[in-house]
């Protein structure tokens, strides 16, 4: 209460109260939702999502929209929830026992939640990479051509290549394994590895693309292409992506979500959370004074 | 001094080892100045002083009780009458055998003047031997504990000499396992060697007919002997196929339950029940499928108009194929929660069902682990003796129908070798003849698991 109200009445000596804010951050009293969180051709609509793991709530009253061929960026110190928001997307946390999630959260007005709606046509729409490149154990051909074969997409062996090709070249990886189709996928490097679980997703032709951390465990040039290829997949595809980078956060998306202690501090434009935030939270987190 | 007596002295006189060393270095690291200067901790000079006292020493006892009773019974061999000497080798032995007997009893009523006196030789023999070893054995450990005592200096390599000396002993360890493992195949080896010399082996590997029974005599009546391994074989894989067939489904289905679909509450009750399973004695299961499972069988198959023998295969392989159940399920449950949480996810965040997505990521993965486990279970199978010598019966039929009855190789080992026996006869032999190619034949599917557990590996790791 106190260090809360502390921010609130402190402008002049905000450094010092800051570190306060640092050791014991105290985030009872934000309700609020600072900046633009809704906007107006949501293709995702999330409203006061509560997320729990068995007792513990870790995602207490968020409220976003996610626009079509937007890329949105979630940021925040580790922890924070901003995997645990993601994973509700496409109904991930259902393989999580303890996990329960309550809220309106909506795909073009259709409740993912709603007890009769069928996941696995839902995951077919919301794609998902993850933090970890985790390539089955199959060759590269048949690592794209899973989901297909999965959803029934096509019985013929020439439109299953011709997925696997434009998936692969969509993923930018196809001239480097197109000699190679048949060997392990898990023989790849890890950016390569990284690429081809992009171009897994794509194979399935989501709508939304939702990426946790997808180059935390790659080196600087395999991460220069995923940005890239994040750019190029914005034109089809929506995006919602998990970053500890804030210069990628800042090159890839439109707008960005700041995450705090499982709330949803603020929303706006990229380019503003990073030049003018609204919050003190947010101007903390980017300035580098915690997280 | 008793051995166990004399093993007692060497252990304390280690332990005064370990402090006089240990002592030494500290006095040494005083005069030095400080613990710090010496090359390793005192603890360490002392361990050293010890192994120096213990090793050698024991070498010396275990060597010396290893060949001190051939070496005494060559002595008394030399001190008997020359008529017993030109005996043949066989009834020298029991000979021999007798004498050492009446020494160890004492009960020397009824033996023979010359017994008498070799009884007397036996007991000097040992006698002195014994204090020998003592003398010996407490010598060493002194004068070689002394040495390393007094190499003792501030610049001795005491902590990578001990260390040393401790991979060492590790070492001999695991020689002693493998080296028993050689002589248990060797002797296995050349016991069947002697057989194949009485039947030729081609006749073993290649004959259809098994009937062990050998007339002893000229005059006797009785079989001629038969030994043909192939109705064994075949009668053991026909069980183990049967019993795969119970466990490899039950098992693995079984693990994929727990380790997929079951929520904690029903893992922790199930999967103990399981673990029970494989607790049960063989010989209770043995005794199930003897006394319940058998007839249960044939009542069923003779109500449906078939003929079915009270002791068929396929109620010994029912039963086998329950016992290896825990067996299959407990080490496919591993494999598969082995396969990491993220390969899940990714093919259930591309929208595959969970049954979809065990049967082309999990179980893919989790294949070469799968394979090597069944493979493990089918040489468990194989060599599993006490179901059915219970359950299945001892005609070596030549047959693939489950419902006659059949016999297996380690069915037949047990019969061959229990009751009075002559060790040469072929009868007997012919146990380490089956010994020996069952051995080879575990052997070839381990190596077969271990090769497609690799191969799998390359493929995907
Ligand atoms: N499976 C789980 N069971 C229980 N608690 C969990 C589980 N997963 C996450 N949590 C808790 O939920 C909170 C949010 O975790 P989450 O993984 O979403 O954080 P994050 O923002 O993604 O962090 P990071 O940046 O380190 O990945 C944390 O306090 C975490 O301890
Ligand atoms: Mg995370």
């Amino acid at each position: 209460m106190e260090a809360t109200a502390n921010i609130e009445n402190a402008t002049g000596e905000k450094v010092e109260i800051m570190n306060d804010v640092v050791a014991q951050p105290n985030v009872d009293d934000i309700h609020e939702t600072v900046g633009s969180p809704f906007c107006e051709n949501a293709k995702m609509a999330m409203r006061d999502v509560q997320v729990y793991y068995g007792d513990k709530q870790a995602i207490f009253d968020v409220g976003l929209d996610i626009g079509k061929n937007e890329v949105v960026a979630m940021i925040g110190p580790s922890g924070c929830g901003k995997s645990t928001f993601l994973r509700c997307l496409n109904r991930m946390n259902d393989t999580i026992d303890i996990c329960r999630v309550e809220g309106s959260l909506k795909l073009e007005g259709q409740d993912i939640y709603d007890p009769k709606l069928d996941v696995v046509p839902l995951r077919a729409r919301v794609g998902m990479v993850f933090q970890k490149p985790n390539p089955f154990p199959k060759s590269i051909y048949d690592n794209v051509a899973y989901g297909p074969r999965i959803h029934g997409l096509t019985n013929r062996k020439a439109e299953l290549d011709e997925i696997v090709e434009t998936s692969l070249r969509k993923a930018s990886l196809w001239d480097e394994v197109k000699d190679r189709l048949q060997s392990p996928g898990t023989g790849l490097s890890g950016g390569q590895q990284q690429r081809l679980c992009i171009a897994r997703t794509i194979a399935v032709s989501p709508e939304v693309i939702l990426m946790d951390e997808p180059c935390s465990a790659l080196d600087p040039i395999a991460t220069a292409k995923i940005e890239e290829l994040i750019a190029e997949l914005s034109e089809n595809f929506t995006i919602a992506i998990v970053t500890h980078s804030m210069q990628q956060a800042a090159r890839v998306s439109n707008r960005t979500a700041y995450f705090h202690l499982g709330k949803l501090i603020e929303v706006n434009d990229t380019e503003k959370v990073f030049t003018n935030p609204e919050h003190e939270l947010t101007e903390a987190y980017i300035t580098g004074r915690f997280g | 001094m008793e051995t166990s007596t004399l093993f007692a002295f060497l252990v304390i006189l280690m332990a005064a080892a370990f402090f006089l060393g240990r002592g030494r270095s500290l006095a040494q690291a005083q005069a030095a100045g400080g613990v710090r200067r010496l090359n390793s901790l005192p603890s360490y000079y002392g361990m050293l002083t010890l192994l120096w006292c213990g090793i050698p020493s024991l070498i010396v006892l275990s060597l010396w009780l290893v060949f001190d009773s051939v070496i005494i019974q060559q002595l008394l061999i030399q001190s008997l009458p020359a008529d017993i000497r030109a005996l043949a080798p066989a009834e020298l032995g029991l000979k021999v055998n007798t004498i050492e007997n009446m020494a160890l009893t004492g009960m020397t009523a009824g033996a023979a003047p010359y017994e008498l006196e070799a009884i007397n030789t036996l007991n000097q023999l040992r006698g002195t031997s014994n204090t020998a070893l003592t003398g010996l054995a407490l010598l060493i450990a002194a004068l070689a504990g002394f040495w390393g005592w007094s190499r003792i200096q501030p610049d001795l390599k005491a902590r990578n000499q001990v260390e040393g000396a401790f991979k060492f002993i590790l070492l001999a360890c695991s020689c002693l396992a493998i080296l028993t493992t050689v002589g248990i195949v060797l002797s296995v080896l050349f016991e069947s060697i002697r057989f194949f010399s009485m039947i030729p082996i081609t006749d073993f590997v290649f004959g259809t007919a098994w009937s062990p029974q050998m007339a002893i005599r000229e005059d006797q009546v009785g079989g001629s002997g038969a030994f043909g391994a192939i109705p064994l074989f075949v009668g053991t894989l026909l069980i183990s196929f049967i019993a795969m067939i119970v466990a490899v489904p039950a098992g693995l289905m079984s693990a994929i339950y727990l380790s997929e679909y079951a929520n904690s509450k029903v893992r922790g009750v199930v999967k103990p029940a399981l673990e029970i399973l494989a607790g049960i004695p063989t010989v209770v299961y043995g005794f199930f499928a003897a006394l319940t499972v058998a007839p249960m069988i044939r009542d069923t198959g003779t109500s449906m108009g078939l003929s079915v023998s009270s002791e068929s295969a396929l109620a010994a392989g029912l039963v086998m194929g329950i016992m290896i159940i825990p067996f299959v399920s407990s080490l496919s449950d591993d494999v598969i929660n082995a396969v990491p949480q993220s390969l899940r996810d990714g093919s259930l965040g591309l929208g595959s069902t969970q049954s979809e997505t065990i049967r082309q990521v999990v179980i893919p993965a989790a294949l070469p682990g799968i394979v090597g486990g069944i493979l493990l279970a089918v040489s468990r199978a194989i060599g599993e003796t006490m179901i059915v010598v219970m359950a299945a019966s001892l005609a070596a039929n030549l047959t693939a129908n489950p419902l006659e009855p059949v016999t297996t190789v380690t069915v037949q080992i047990v019969t061959l070798l229990v009751g009075d026996q002559e060790f040469d006869s072929p009868k007997t032999l012919a146990a380490f003849a089956l010994g020996l190619m069952l051995f080879i034949v575990t052997l070839g599917l381990n190596f077969i698991a271990l090769h497609v557990v690799k191969k799998y590996r390359e493929q995907y790791d």
